[in-house]
C-alpha cells in the first residue's frame, strides 16, 4: 500500500507542490505506508530527488509540459494502481482542480478538494464551507481516497533525505486540447497560491497609481490583487480580483489598502491567517474583519510600510 | 447547438450561517438562496449567448428538491429553454456529477458549461467528475470561449496568466469570470419562464463516497489592533516577530 502525490514540475518544484507532498508523507506515516511522487515538467533529476525531503521515497517523473487533463488522469491512475496506492493526494491548484476529480472517478475513489488541514486517523478532511464562514467535516468512506490540499493549509517541514528518481514515459494517448499560446512565465508570484498578498481597491483613485501597491509587493515577495470594482473597471487584470466571483484565496498576510471590505470581498479572502487594512475611513465595514488597522491615506501609509519592510531587511 | 448548463444554488452571501443537531446539519432557516454566481453569470449566459448566435438550445439541469424551483425559474427567466430537476437533496459532488451524466450520457450535448466552482465550497470537482464520467475533455476555469463550427477556442487561467487552447466538441467547460456579464432578468423572461417546461426526474442510487460529519465555526477574531500610520516599524515588527508571517 502506498500514497501516491502528484505535482506538476514545470521549471522547478513550487511551495504548494512540497506542500502536498508533505501532506501525504504525513498521511503514509500515519498509516505506515510509503509515499511516492508522480509528476510530470521539465525539472532535473537533482531538483525531483529533493522531494525526499518532504518524505517523498520515490519520484516517477514523466518529461512533459504539454499533457491535458485525460492524459494526466491516465497517468496518475496508472502509477496508483501498479503501486497498489490507497490515497492520492494534490495540491487544489490549476491542475489539481482539473485532473483531481477525473482521478476520483476512475478509481472510484471518495474525493475531498480543499483540505485546510491533515484528515484523522478515519479520513475525515476539514474543508472550507460557506464563502468560508464556517469548516465542514467530510469523512471519506471508500477503501481508495483522493484528497487535494488547499495551498498554504500547512508549512512543510524539510528534513533529511532524498528520494529515487525513476523516469516513466509511458503511452498517455493524444492530447484532445491544444495549447496554441501559451503564457509567458513572468515569474510573477501566481495569486491562488501566494503566500503573502498586497491589494487595492478604489480607494487608489486610479490604475496609475498602483505603483505604491507593486513596491510593497515587491519589498515582500507578495502578490498583487485587487477588489471587484477595480477588476471591472479595468484598471487591474481580471485574474487579480479577490472575492466572491473572483478568486478566494488564504494568504498568510492579506493587506489590503483602500478596500471598504464588502462581504463578497471578505467571502473570498476571510481565510487569511492575518489581515492588515488600510483605509481612510475608521468606520470601514473591512475593520471589524481585520487583524490590524491603518487608519491613513493609502498614498502616504503604503511608501512608508514599503520603508519599514526594506529597512527591516528581513 | 445543444447546450447544458449546470445550476447549483448557494444560500445569499449576506445570509448568516447556523446549524443545527449538534452541528450535524445546515440550518435552512431564513436563508435566502442564490443561483451560484460562477453557474449563473458566467456559464448561464454565455450559453444564452452562444445560443443567440448559433442557434439551437439551452437546458439547465440542478440536483435538487422542489424547494429549489425558484432559483430554477429564474434560469428560464434569464434566457434558458427548458429545465430539468433531478428529484433530491444534493449530497455531496459524485453524487450530482452521476445525476448529471446519467442525464447527459444520451442527449448528444455539444457543451456542457458550469461555474468554475460554487461559493459555498469552492470545491471544483462536479466539472472534472462529469467529464469524466462521459470521457469528454474539460476545460477549467475559463474566461473566453468562442466557437468556429465544431472547434473551440478557449482562453483559460494558466501558471502566471491566461493561455489560448483549442479542442474539438464536446466539451466540459467550467467557467471564470471574463467568460460573459450578469443578465437581470426582465419582465418578459419572467413571464415567459412560468410556462417554460421544467421536467422532473428521478435520481438514480448513487453510493456515498463521503458523508458530512460535522460543521464548525471558526474561532472569533480577537479584535482589530490599531496601529499609528505614522508607526510603519511598529506594525513589520509585529508581523514578523509576533505573527511570523514575513
Amino acid at each position: 500500500m502506498s500514497v501516491l502525490v502528484y505535482i506538476d514540475s514545470i521549471n522547478g518544484v513550487a511551495k504548494n507542490a512540497q506542500e502536498a507532498v508533505f501532506y501525504g508523507s504525513k498521511i503514509a506515516a500515519e498509516h505506515g505506508m510509503e509515499t511516492i511522487v508522480v509528476t510530470a515538467g521539465n525539472s532535473d533529476n537533482d531538483t525531483l530527488s529533493a522531494l525526499g525531503q518532504y518524505g517523498a521515497k520515490k519520484v516517477i517523473a514523466h518529461n512533459n509540459i504539454e499533457l491535458d487533463s485525460q492524459q494526466l488522469t491516465k497517468l496518475v491512475t496508472d502509477v496508483a494502481k501498479e503501486n497498489n496506492s490507497s490515497v492520492v493526494i494534490f495540491s487544489q491548484d490549476l491542475t489539481g482542480k482539473a485532473v483531481a476529480p477525473r482521478v476520483a472517478i476512475r478509481l472510484e475513489a471518495g474525493f475531498v478538494s480543499g483540505a485546510i488541514a491533515l484528515p484523522s486517523n478515519d479520513f475525515t478532511v476539514k474543508v472550507n464551507a460557506f464563502s468560508g464562514k464556517a469548516y465542514c467535516n467530510m469523512k471519506i468512506n471508500s477503501a481508495t481516497r483522493v484528497i487535494s490540499v488547499s495551498p498554504n493549509s500547512l508549512q512543510p517541514e524539510a528534513g533529511e533525505g532524498t528520494a529515487e528518481v525513476q523516469a516513466e514515459s509511458c503511452d498517455l494517448g493524444a492530447s484532445r486540447i491544444i495549447v496554441k499560446n501559451k503564457v509567458e512565465q513572468t515569474g510573477e508570484i501566481a495569486l491562488p497560491e501566494a503566500e503573502l498578498v498586497v491589494s487595492a481597491g478604489r480607494g487608489l483613485k486610479g490604475p496609475e497609481n498602483w505603483g505604491i501597491v507593486e513596491d510593497l509587493a515587491k519589498a515582500l515577495g507578495a502578490a498583487t490583487a485587487c477588489s471587484r470594482p477595480v477588476g471591472d473597471a479595468g484598471w487591474r487584470p481580471h485574474h487579480e480580483h479577490v472575492g466572491q466571483t473572483g478568486v478566494a484565496i488564504r494568504p498568510n498576510l492579506y493587506i489590503a489598502a483602500g478596500i471598504s471590505g464588502a462581504i463578497q470581498h471578505l467571502a473570498g479572502v476571510n481565510q487569511s491567517k492575518v489581515i492588515v487594512v488600510i483605509n481612510t475611513d475608521p468606520e470601514a465595514p473591512f475593520f471589524k474583519a481585520a487583524d490590524y488597522g491603518i487608519v491613513g491615506d493609502a498614498f502616504e501609509v503604503l511608501p512608508r510600510l514599503t520603508a519599514a519592510v526594506k529597512a527591516a531587511n528581513l | 447547438m445543444k447546450i447544458l448548463v449546470c445550476i447549483s444554488k448557494s444560500p445569499d452571501t449576506t445570509s448568516k450561517i447556523g446549524f443545527t443537531d449538534n452541528n450535524t446539519k445546515f440550518d435552512v432557516a431564513g436563508i435566502q438562496y442564490i443561483i451560484n454566481p460562477y453557474d449563473e453569470w458566467y456559464a448561464l449566459v454565455k450559453g444564452i449567448e452562444l445560443k443567440e448566435a448559433n442557434g439551437g438550445s439551452v437546458t439547465t439541469i440542478t440536483v435538487g428538491t422542489a424547494a429549489d424551483e425558484p432559483t430554477i425559474r429564474k434560469a428560464l427567466a434569464i434566457g434558458a429553454d427548458e429545465a430539468v430537476r433531478i428529484d433530491a437533496e444534493a449530497t455531496d459532488a459524485y453524487f450530482v456529477a452521476m445525476q448529471i451524466s446519467e442525464y447527459a450520457k444520451d442527449k448528444a450535448f455539444d457543451l456542457i458549461l458550469l461555474g468554475k466552482e460554487t461559493i459555498s465550497y469552492n470545491g471544483a470537482q462536479v466539472g472534472g467528475m462529469v467529464a469524466e464520467l462521459l470521457d469528454t475533455p474539460y476545460v477549467s476555469l475559463a474566461s473566453k470561449l468562442e466557437l468556429n463550427g465544431t472547434t473551440a477556442s478557449i482562453t483559460r487561467e494558466a501558471k502566471g496568466g491566461d493561455e489560448l487552447v483549442e479542442g474539438n466538441l464536446p466539451l466540459v467547460i467550467s467557467a471564470a469570470k471574463g467568460m460573459a456579464e450578469q443578465r437581470i432578468p426582465n419582465m418578459r423572461g419572467i413571464m415567459a419562464a412560468r410556462s417554460k417546461p421544467l421536467n422532473v426526474v428521478a435520481a438514480v442510487a448513487v453510493d456515498a463516497l463521503t458523508s458530512t460529519v460535522n460543521f464548525e465555526m471558526p474561532a472569533p477574531k480577537s479584535g482589530v489592533k490599531m496601529i499609528d500610520p505614522n508607526n510603519m516599524d511598529e506594525l513589520v515588527a509585529l508581523l514578523h516577530n509576533e505573527e511570523k508571517v514575513i
